[in-house]
């Protein structure tokens, strides 16, 4: 895991190598002045040598000012190579979700994504900027200030090592079972929010049961837990700092007593002492912050793993060549718009139940074509295989006689214009919104396009009109408004086929009426798929293909079918006949 | 001595890390005392706390004092019999401050934990008195966020940032306090460097909070594009705009990365130089110090000592001033959180309540207890002379000239009136915000009418209880939320007396029965993520039975089946048919076979009630409802 993180801090690894460089020159600089310090006390005092001190004085603050130097690259180089790092990793999960097809979107939820790109990254960046910025001193300070200790004084340094060795244990004993501790608050946490999220989208029904009392009960219950475990938890770690400081006192004294022996028999000078204190200190401390190396990875590490499980996911539906380019110069492109279903089934998940089963018919070149049945029986679904959202399990759909996955998929899905159940519009004017469907699209095409979907008429009713800016997801249009953009942006494409998925619920009829008459004189060489509850867009389509349970038990035109198939007859009484509003 | 005082849980906050956030909260006094007022239930430990604090902080002070005598009187004049008695002393002090730092920080974690708790506590409980507009106009993110930062936020100042704080403070003036006494003259170079730092610190950070400021902004701009397209990635898919959109992002990303880089280095920058000022400080003391002493004005171990207080001083001014961004941050949480607290609950003026009773031989109905199970249910209602009066349940609803609004800019209701009687069912129809959902929001006041009298059982529903109101009310939605729990829990949900048998019955009795006890574990069946493991139409019915079990007079389904295929549909109507038998009902539906057997439909359109009738009178009409019902348009 960790290998293939670090190769994402791919052209920023110079800097990464100066930090560790700077870095050590820093830890260096630094542990050199307590060394000049005591020789000032134990060589210029006694020595009564002013030039000795002061020299020795001007030594120490040029080695910080080389400090400051090195300090300051540091951080100009740990921010480099951590916010570099930060946008590789970026940059690798954005193209990963965009090469993603339907099925990988279904896997991970919109939320998720958005999560994993965002404070997931920020939290691998702030590890990294962490890593280069302290966990980097602690090893070099650690050896470099046994080296000074040693070197002053190696029979004392052997309390160093004592004092050493009890710390790691120490803080092994209380990390191990604060793990532990950690885990289980965290899922005391989870559960808090599970309870306060479920309590958010089910407001309503907690106040149509008046359940307010209840939920208050259940909210104290995983309160009360949560604060039990974060008490647990924190007990354990109230126990690092007083331990850390035992340690260092302990040491301190120990080494203050042979030490003071030493210096009594003028075996060594005070000030060799106090500096040899200053290293004891430095080393303690070095390893205390490399103990924050578990707690600040156990973090990073979830947020690494779901970073990588959506760069490393499988693409399920890709060009079958890896040459993208040359594939799509020898794709052949989608013309007249004929559509052929073959034994097609489907299934979503390999395990699952068929959602689709021996669906074969077909369409030909500028039919208008209505899929009509319950939820669930499958339309989306149909529709969905046609630009390849989905790959068949079994059977073959073809376009123009030749099999959707011997297209490219920008040929493929170029030729098909296709309005989701859900449509999105995004920030932006609308113009822009609507040159999705074709960049190169003139005013007038856009206008045309507008048109023939009922939506010129209220665009230029807006005082900026195509020049209208649209907030995310176009809140400030309505519903209607929102689909009959969709559709002119689907149009400006001039698709060979058009696919409209449940595009006009919330078109009025009247106006929906409109649209299906400009699209019977301006669309007449467009194949048209529809899928919808209303029968009145159904009665006049070419054909009427009825699904239910992922079978296709009827096709044909209305009449036909309301006379014999007992389905769609249940559907028009029940379901469509006006009342679907 | 330990001159690094941090905390081992949050490496993320050391210095170095970015400043997390600098909001500033509005009025910093008044929230803090709102806070602090919270810990009132914990005085005894805050003292302990307080003692702890000063002893251990006492303690780190007096121990590098400890150093001169150690060194002038023991080290120095080779005398090894004191050096073991002091030494033995300082011993004792160090233990005794080890042993106040723990009690500080148990006894801190302790309070900051039991008031967070009272915190959230009261924060939900505040919630759950709300009116829905507020979460109308809040989404739910901004509401989570209160429990997962803001409360954090507030947490993490009890726990850790005041507690530092007040220990720095007192590190430093010790300090100050003991270098002063050690040698004035030294200290004036130490002053002077402590000017300096602080004089840097500020200009630093004040150009760095500009640099964060603008990453904060092009963050804002990162997320929200990364947030558009993934919501749309089905959409840029099918237009091929891949490529278009790894383009902009790309430009985005890169002038991301520039600035944050900036403004990471430059609030990284302060640590090094805050560093070396002090090494130069400390420099500049031993040589200071070291001449001082050579002309015998000073003596080597104030110098140690001296050296070891100018060391830990630097500490306390980066601790201060993290620590206070730390409360800022906090105190912009519990802002927040203060906010919802300060909100105004529903308005629940009513003095009416629901009661069960008993029927006497002569017809009149006198009260029992609650938990005795009559099956009969009656008004309670408080007369202007004082004097109780009971009026029998029935289900009869009545709106007068009801006009409501719920922005009070745009109507939704113009002026409706209409009744249904008991046991009638009355069936709402029009285009999608016709109004026809908010006739039934109305009605169990999750919103109130400003204009015209809802009437239940002839009493205005202002003058009910809205707990009695709503317990006589129930509703199936469009979409339904189960609870994490099993299914059992979730149909008790209804009517929490309720025996395991009782819920059984209800979901015999709308036709659930069968599929549960097709689940692995029955009726004890858990169900997670708002019944992620079941179809809609399990769910659907679920949420039927749960209605049943709670077995209201009246019954409001709002759009209860649209989203049900036929086939469930078949098997949800026998439970909706068994729901609606002998209540008043109201019924928002758009399929036929539902509103057709209604007593009354309804016909809404732009918030005013156009058509009322049966289904052959409408049809009859030929208005709205035969245009709707027949489909025809009036375009041709």
């Amino acid at each position: 895991m960790i290998k293939q993180l670090y190769s994402y801090i791919g052209n920023y690894k110079k800097y990464v190598m100066l930090c560790v460089m700077f870095v050590m020159v820093d830890v260096v600089c630094e542990l050199m002045i307590p060394l000049l310090m005591s020789k000032i006390v134990d060589e210029g005092i006694p020595s009564k040598d002013i030039y000795f001190i002061v020299k020795n004085g001007i030594f120490m603050v040029l080695l910080a000012a080389i400090s400051i130097m090195a300090g300051g690259l540091n951080m100009r180089f740990s921010a480099e190579a951590s916010q570099g790092f930060a946008a590789n990793l970026r940059r690798a999960l954005f193209d990963r979700v965009q090469a993603f097809s339907f099925s990988n979107i279904d896997k991970f939820s919109t939320a998720s994504l958005v999560t994993r790109l965002t404070s997931d990254v920020t939290q691998m960046q702030n590890t990294l900027l962490m890593c280069l910025r302290m966990l980097l001193r602690a090893p070099l300070m650690l050896v470099c200030a046994i080296f000074f200790a040693v070197s002053i004084n190696a029979r004392l340094s052997v309390v160093i090592f004592i004092a050493v060795s009890l710390l790691i244990a120490g803080i092994f004993l209380v990390l191990r079972p604060a793990e532990q501790k950690f885990a289980e608050m965290q899922k005391k946490i989870d559960n808090l929010n599970g309870t306060v999220q479920e309590n958010l989208t089910a407001i309503r029904v907690v106040k149509a049961f008046v359940r307010e009392r209840y939920e208050k009960q259940k909210f104290k219950k995983s309160n009360d837990a949560l604060t039990e475990a974060a008490i647990n938890a924190g007990n354990l770690i109230s126990l690092i700092m007083p331990l850390m400081m035992f340690v260092l006192n302990g040491a301190t004294l120990i080494v203050i007593w042979f030490g003071g022996r030493m210096v009594a028999g003028h075996e060594m000078g005070a000030g060799s002492l106090i500096s040899f204190i200053s290293y004891l200190m430095h080393i303690l401390m070095s390893i205390m912050i490399f103990s924050m190396i578990f707690i600040l990875f156990a973090r990073a590490e979830a947020c690494a793993k779901r970073i990588l499980e959506v760069v490393n996911t499988k693409i399920d539906i890709t060009d079958n060549d890896d040459t993208d380019h040359k594939r799509e110069i020898n794709s052949p492109l989608v013309r007249k718009g004929k559509i052929e279903f073959r034994h097609v089934d489907f299934k979503y998940a390999e395990g699952g139940r068929n959602v689709l089963s021996d669906i074969n018919f077909s369409i030909e070149p500028g039919e208008y074509v209505a899929i009509v049945g319950g939820t669930g029986s499958g339309k989306t679904t149909l529709v969905s295989l046609i630009p390849r959202l989905y790959d068949v399990t079994k059977g073959q759909v073809l376009i123009d006689g030749i099999d959707v996955r011997e297209y490219s998929l920008k040929q493929l899905r170029d030729g098909i214009g296709m309005v989701l159940q859900k449509n999105v519009l995004f920030s932006g004017t609308i113009r822009e919104n609507l040159m999705w469907g074709n960049e190169n699209a003139t005013q007038e095409d856009i206008e045309k396009a507008a048109s023939y979907a009922q939506a010129h008429d209220f665009i230029i009713s807006f005082p900026d009109g195509y020049d209208t800016r649209l907030g995310q997801g176009g809140v400030n249009v309505s519903g209607g408004q929102k689909q009959r953009l969709c559709i002119a942006r689907a149009l400006l494409k001039k698709p060979p086929i058009l696919i409209l998925d449940d595009s006009t619920s919330a078109i009025d009829t009247a106006t929906e009426a409109r649209i299906r008459k400009s699209f019977s004189e301006n669309l007449k060489d467009t194949t048209v798929l529809i899928i919808t509850q209303r029968i009145s867009s159904v009665k006049n389509a070419d054909k009427i293909v009825v699904l239910d349970d992922g079978r296709v038990v009827g096709i044909g035109k209305h009449d036909e079918l309301f006379e014999n198939n007992r389905l769609y007859r249940e559907i028009c009484n029940s379901q469509q006949e006006g009342l679907v509003i | 001595m330990a001159e690094n005082r941090k905390d081992a849980r949050s490496p993320m906050r050391g210095p170095g890390s970015m400043p997390i956030s600098f909001e500033k909260p509005r009025d910093i006094k008044t929230t803090m005392a709102r806070i602090l007022a919270y810990l009132r239930y914990s005085k005894l430990q805050i003292a302990i706390v307080v003692a702890a604090l000063l002893t251990s902080s006492g303690s780190m002070l007096a121990g590098s004092y400890f150093l001169k005598p150690l060194i002038n009187e023991y080290i120095l004049p080779g005398n090894l019999r004191g050096l073991a008695f002091a030494l033995l002393c300082l011993g004792v002090l160090y233990l005794v401050g080890v042993c106040a730092a723990y009690i500080q920080t148990r006894f801190t974690i302790r309070v900051a934990q039991k008031t967070i708790n009272i915190l959230r506590s009261e924060l939900f409980d505040k919630m759950q008195e709300l009116p829905l507009e507020y979460f109308d106009t809040h989404t739910h993110g901004e509401l989570m966020s209160l429990y997962t930062n803001d409360i954090d936020n507030v947490q993490m100042m009890l726990e850790q940032s005041l507690t530092q704080l007040f220990s720095s403070i007192l590190m430093f003036f010790g300090s100050i306090a003991v270098m002063i006494m050690l040698s004035p003259a030294l200290f004036s170079i130490t002053a002077l460097v402590l000017a300096l730092m602080i004089f840097i610190s500020t200009k630093i950070g004040k150009k760095s909070r500009g640099y964060f400021q603008n990453q904060q902004k092009i963050l804002g701009e990162l997320n929200g594009y990364i947030e558009e397209i993934i919501g749309g990635l089905k959409e840029v898919k099918v237009f091929n705009h891949e490529e278009a959109a790894k383009e902009s992002f790309y430009k985005i990303n890169e002038s991301f990365r520039q600035v944050a880089t900036k403004a990471n280095f430059l609030a990284g920058i302060i640590m090094p130089v805050m560093v070396n000022l002090n090494n130069i400080c400390y420099a500049a003391i031993a040589v200071m110090g070291g001449i001082l002493t050579l002309k015998g004005s000073f003596d080597i171990g104030s110098l140690a000592a001296f050296l070891q207080y100018s060391r830990q001083i630097g500490q306390p001014i980066n601790q201060i001033t993290n620590q206070i961004n730390n409360i800022l941050a906090a105190m912009a949480g519990a802002e927040r959180i203060f906010n919802v607290m300060d909100q105004k609950p529903e308005v629940d003026g009513g003095n009416v309540t629901l009661v069960s009773v008993e029927k006497n031989e002569d017809g009149t109905f006198s009260e029992v207890p609650g938990d005795v199970k009559t099956g009969i249910k009656a008004w309670r209602i408080i007369e202007p002379d004082g004097k109780a009066r009971l009026e029998p349940l029935r289900g009869d609803v009545r709106f007068y000239n009801v006009t409501f609004s719920y922005d009070n800019k745009k109507l939704v209701l113009k002026n409706v009136s209409l009744y249904a009687k008991p046991g009638q069912m009355i069936a709402f129809v029009g285009s999608t915000g016709a109004g026809k959902t908010t006739i039934t929001n109305l009605l169990n006041r999750f919103y109130d009418i400003k204009e015209g009298l809802i009437t239940f059982d002839g009493i205005d529903i202002k003058r009910i209880k809205k707990e009695s109101l709503r317990r006589s009310l129930g509703m199936v939605l469009q979409d339904t939320h189960l609870f994490t729990g099993t299914v059992l829990d979730n149909i008790r949900y209804g009517n929490l007396n309720a025996t395991d048998e009782e819920c059984i019955n209800a979901a015999k009795a709308v036709g659930a029965d069968s599929f549960i006890m097709r689940l692995p574990q029955g009726y004890h069946t858990v169900i997670s993520k708002d019944g992620a493991n079941l179809s809609q139409g399990q769910r659907q019915l679920i949420a039927v039975a749960r209605a049943y079990v709670a077995s209201p007079p009246v019954m409001i389904l709002d759009e209860a089946t649209s989203s049900i295929d036929t086939r469930t549909e078949r098997l949800v109507e026998k439970g909706m048919a068994a729901l609606m038998k002998e209540r008043t009902v109201f019924v928002i539906a758009h399929r036929l076979s539902t509103v057709r057997n209604a007593d009354a439909i309804l016909v809404i359109e732009n918030g005013e009630i156009i058509e009322r009738g049966s289904h052959e009178e409408l049809l009859e009409q030929k208005g709205r409802y035969y245009e709707l019902y027949t489909g025809r348009e009036i375009l041709e």
